[in-house]
């Protein structure tokens, strides 16, 4: 097109290419006007859509937290906190995991700052490989009344026996003597089929919930909108305002 | 060719690109939807067709500021690529392609039916009509370009 139009140039001068000019510039100011305002409208479609879905979704996790908390907290399930609470937070943890150990500290803050208002229960999702083993241990030492402290002697230890995600948990034996468990005992238990029972459903009630991360935490059967501290914390405030009018 | 109708005719190709534009940017930001949003990992072959759909949103703008009716030149390779593989996706799906000659073997399967709307739409079946109708569009605006 543009070769036929400088064929024709020469023939033509005077006013005739500033008019077209004129004309050409209002549909083109046109165009430009439409673009924009197609491609801001499809993000705003994109953002207002994935806020309506994430809604919409996090409201029928309450709904079928409220009706069937069984996937989300099992008989066996280690609890910390008041019995009545009405703010219930569910973590799927793994002990070879480096941001549970980082996250522990800021749940056990969460609760001391509302006190008997919020229950926490910890669920297994040892991902890492060997961390079933550690987690056989805790259950073993939750038979002793010792899980929690058993718990923060791992966490403190993590460094040691579970370096770069990779862990070796023989290692363990070495940072819980401090506790005061019967270990001739924790030996004996660890192995019972029971324990490994509780593994599976707990794995099984993960995959259910579509927990593929750890830690993974739930407030009243609500996930995280988006991983992070601020995300949990925002969470469980949401969840005590609705609680606790 | 008088220049009135060459402008005319050049507007309502503007139109046909920008069509097409907007075709890739509701394909490419569904996709996102669906993997991001709600969480669909894609398969293999969804990749490959998302490495067509993505350029298209980038390069037809670079054709329609300041209007290129040669733009089809460089869109096609990649709506007509993507057009392929959406076929092929969908004959995958559709189990008219044996399973010796399936490309996915780790991760997520191809063949597993992720979104069903209606009974029949799935994402394979979207991308191959959003590809189809790009191609058509700028087809049509290489023909009228050449004439």
């Amino acid at each position: 097109m543009k070769q036929k139009e400088r064929k024709l140039k020469p023939a033509e001068r005077g006013p005739k290419p500033k008019e077209r000019e004129l004309k050409k510039k209002e549909p083109k100011v046109k165009q430009g006007r439409l673009f924009v305002f197609a491609a801001l409208l499809l993000l705003l479609a994109f953002i207002a859509g994935a806020l309506f879905y994430q809604n919409q979704k996090s409201n029928e996790a309450t709904q079928a937290y409220q009706r069937n908390k069984s996937t989300f907290v099992r008989d066996h399930s280690p609890a910390l906190g008041n019995p009545t609470a009405k703010v219930e937070i569910v973590e799927f943890f793994d002990p070879a995991c480096e941001t549970c150990k980082a996250f522990f500290p800021l749940v056990k803050k969460l609760m001391a700052a509302n006190p008997d208002r919020v229950r926490l229960y910890v669920r297994y999702a040892p991902f890492h490989s060997g961390s079933d083993y550690v987690v056989k241990i805790l259950e073993a030492a939750k038979k002793q009344g010792k899980f929690w402290e058993t718990l923060d002697a791992l966490y403190a230890a993590q460094s040691s026996w579970a370096a770069h995600h990779n862990p070796q948990p023989q290692l363990v034996w070495n940072h819980i003597g401090g506790v005061g468990l019967d270990l001739d005992r924790i030996r004996q238990d660890m192995n019972a089929s029971e324990i490994e029972n509780i593994i599976r459903q707990d794995l099984a009630d993960a995959k259910t919930l579509n927990v593929t991360m750890t830690p993974e935490f739930f407030v009243n059967g609500r996930p995280l909108p988006s991983f992070g501290a601020d995300q949990l914390k925002d969470l469980v405030q949401s969840a005590l305002a609705a609680a606790y009018r | 060719m008088s220049m009135d109708s060459a402008a005319r005719t050049q507007d309502s190709d503007w139109t046909l690109v920008f069509a097409c534009w907007l075709l890739a940017s509701v394909a490419a930001l569904g996709s996102l939807f669906f993997s991001e949003v709600m969480g669909h990992p894609p398969c293999v072959l969804c990749w490959y067709q998302r490495i067509c759909m993505y350029p298209l949103v980038l390069i037809l703008p670079a054709g329609l500021f300041p209007f290129d009716a040669k733009i089809a030149r460089y869109a096609l390779p990649l709506s007509l690529v993507g057009l392929l593989l959406a076929i092929f996706h969908l004959l995958l799906v559709a189990g008219y392609i044996p399973e010796t000659i399936r490309p996915c073997t780790q991760g997520i399967p191809c063949t597993e039916v992720q979104i069903v709307w209606f009974g029949f739409v799935t994402i394979p079946l979207l991308s191959a009509v959003s590809f189809l109708l790009i191609s058509v569009l700028l087809i049509l605006t290489q023909r009228r370009g050449s004439v």
